[in-house]
């Protein structure tokens, strides 16, 4: 195709998906947008993948077994949220096994959040609550993501995401309006917590180089900032009602706007941890690599046995 | 009408807490997302079963116990699971047989269990069969595929399977309780459950290119209290919210 070829589909393409119509394997994209996408739901796959971590850590740890078979359930559902996603990234021909080394080797990214420790139960509670409340205004809106196979791989999740916010947010409602020691442990985990929240949106708006062209693909449909407010100004009501403080001095009701106001967000400290600073970036990691590492012998055998399955019915197949 | 003593209820639930316990350090940690998924749903059935289990003991105690105080409130030596589902996780494989074992034992407990004279038993076999048939299926199609896998994949699982084969021969090993609870009809003939045992373990091991070890001291003692050194450990996990924050709603 000659370059003038290529800016007419391009062009066609923009008025295609402002159209509110979605893009589907076999039809025709800009190869931008391809690699886009490829990057934007493998980082989210991995971010699933990773996001187990935090919360495996208390399976054997969790208060009741009512909490350890809900936490198990959970964390097997991001196990399969990992799953979908990497089924819609090879849709846009991306090979999976590639992604997955390309996140072991910290060539691929995660969400940050995920590099922060789970050091109490209450953190089962305020990731439950929080992360995944952010996660949710995140991917609501991607459920009308342009690509087709993402938008209906998040309406899947969404359903999924919203049980576990709910489920957070009950272990904190637990906690506290339980003793002064339960209702400490809550507090903590929401001042830790918090911050880190509101960084998942990513930049400010006037910080995102990428978000233009993807709200123009109809990638992605609101900025971050917008999403960040929608977030704050459902989550701080919430908290008021179980009777937990926001960390956050500068945070007031603003009538005017109809929004809650914010302080400041330490963007030294999400550029750190993206960096590799976290408290737990290099243990994600490791423990990534080590699983994978001590199961390729796993996967050879089952490949080897596979192959022999295959060779031993051709020999039946051809016998008969 | 029959009814289980709660010691042999107890020992049927810490059997799968235990063992579920130990599933669950797998979570994040497998060698591939689909099997993590598999193992983690094997964990949740197991612990979901042992919950109906508990909530049955507590019953039968009567005295005022919740499934929670049974599950997290008790010392090593009051714990009454068999040795085998205590060792530790090792390698894929070392948790592949471990499973097989059990699985295999498990299904024809539970078969029998459908037709207990404790209806409560009865019951809760009813609901949990068609996963332990599952179960049993899975870990069974993995020690085939590792042992009729490559020459690592054989040799490792062999040498989980020697490894593990002493602490099969508890699962058989009648004691006073077992044999009262078979006399009421609540349990089943151990003897019964070894043979259909050890007919399966054999017809999957000759499948994986497996062999049987030869003649083994068995260990046995667990579902007396008598455990080894790994339980404590695990309790200490288990046990700790419960322990640090005594009396406390979750």
């Amino acid at each position: 195709m000659s370059k003038e070829e290529i800016l007419n589909m391009e062009a066609r393409f923009e008025r295609y998906v402002a159209e509110e119509n979605k893009v589907e394997p076999k039809d025709w994209m800009p190869e931008k947008y391809r690699k886009t996408l490829i990057r934007q739901i493998s980082q989210h796959a991995h971010s699933e993948v990773v996001g187990m971590l935090p919360e495996a850590n208390w399976i054997s740890r969790a208060p009741s077994l009512r909490r350890k078979v809900a936490l198990l359930a959970k964390v097997q559902d991001e196990a399969g949220h990992g799953l979908y996603l990497y089924s819609a990234a090879e849709t846009l021909g991306a090979d999976r096994q590639q992604l997955v080394e390309d996140l072991l080797s910290g060539k691929a990214k995660y969400s940050s959040i995920f590099n922060y420790p789970t050091p109490t139960w209450a953190d089962m509670g305020a990731i439950g609550w929080l992360v995944d409340g952010a996660a949710i205004a995140n991917q609501v809106m991607l459920c009308r993501t342009s690509y087709g196979p993402y938008a209906r791989a998040m309406v899947k999740i969404c359903k999924e995401e919203s049980f576990h916010q709910r489920q957070g947010y009950e272990i904190m409602m637990a906690l506290a309006a339980g003793t002064p020691a339960q209702k400490k442990m809550a507090q903590d985990a929401l001042n830790r917590w918090w911050w880190p929240s509101l960084m998942m949106f990513g930049p400010t708006d006037d910080h995102s180089p990428n978000s233009a062209q993807s709200m123009k693909w109809r990638i992605k449909r609101k900025s971050n900032d917008e999403l960040r407010q929608e977030f704050i100004d459902k989550t701080v009501p919430q908290a008021e009602f179980i009777g937990l403080s926001i960390p956050d001095p500068d945070l007031k009701w603003n009538a005017e706007r109809g929004h809650y106001d914010f302080g400041e967000i330490n963007w030294d400290e999400f550029y750190n941890v993206i960096a590799g600073n976290g408290k737990c970036n290099r243990e994600r990691l490791a423990a990534r690599n080590k699983a994978h590492d001590e199961g390729k012998w796993v996967r050879e055998a089952a490949n080897a046995y596979a192959e022999k399955q295959r060779v031993r019915q051709q020999k039946q197949t051809s016998a008969a | 009408m029959a009814q289980a003593s709660e010691k042999y209820v107890l020992r049927l639930a810490d059997n799968i807490l235990i063992l579920g316990q130990r599933l669950g350090e797998w979570c994040g940690h497998g060698p591939v997302l689909e099997q993590d998924i598999a193992l983690t749903n094997i964990a949740l059935d197991l612990i979901g079963q042992s919950r109906m289990l508990y909530q049955y003991a507590a019953e039968i105690r009567n005295d005022g116990s919740t499934e929670d105080d049974l599950a997290m409130k008790r010392d090593v030596f009051d714990y009454y699971n068999c040795l085998l589902v205590e060792q530790p996780n090792g390698d894929w494989g070392k948790t592949i047989v471990r499973q097989f074992f059990f699985d295999t034992y498990h299904y024809y407990l539970q078969e029998f269990l459908v037709n207990s004279s404790d209806q409560r038993l009865s019951e809760i076999a009813r609901k949990s069969f068609k996963e332990v048939a599952y179960h049993a299926q899975y870990s069974a199609e993995w020690v085939i595929r590792l042992g009729d896998g490559t020459e690592e994949s054989h040799q490792r699982v062999q040498s989980s399977v020697n490894d593990l084969w002493t602490f099969t021969g508890e699962l058989f090993t009648p004691d006073e309780l077992d044999r009262e609870m078979q006399e009421q009809g609540i349990g089943p003939d151990l003897d019964v459950i070894a043979a259909n045992w050890n007919k399966k373990v054999n017809e999957i091991l000759e499948i994986a290119t497996l062999q049987i070890p030869e003649e083994t001291f068995m260990q046995s003692g667990g579902k007396q209290g008598e455990h080894g050194e790994y339980l404590g450990f695990i309790l200490a996990e288990l046990q700790f919210m419960q322990r640090a924050y005594p009396d406390m709603k979750w």
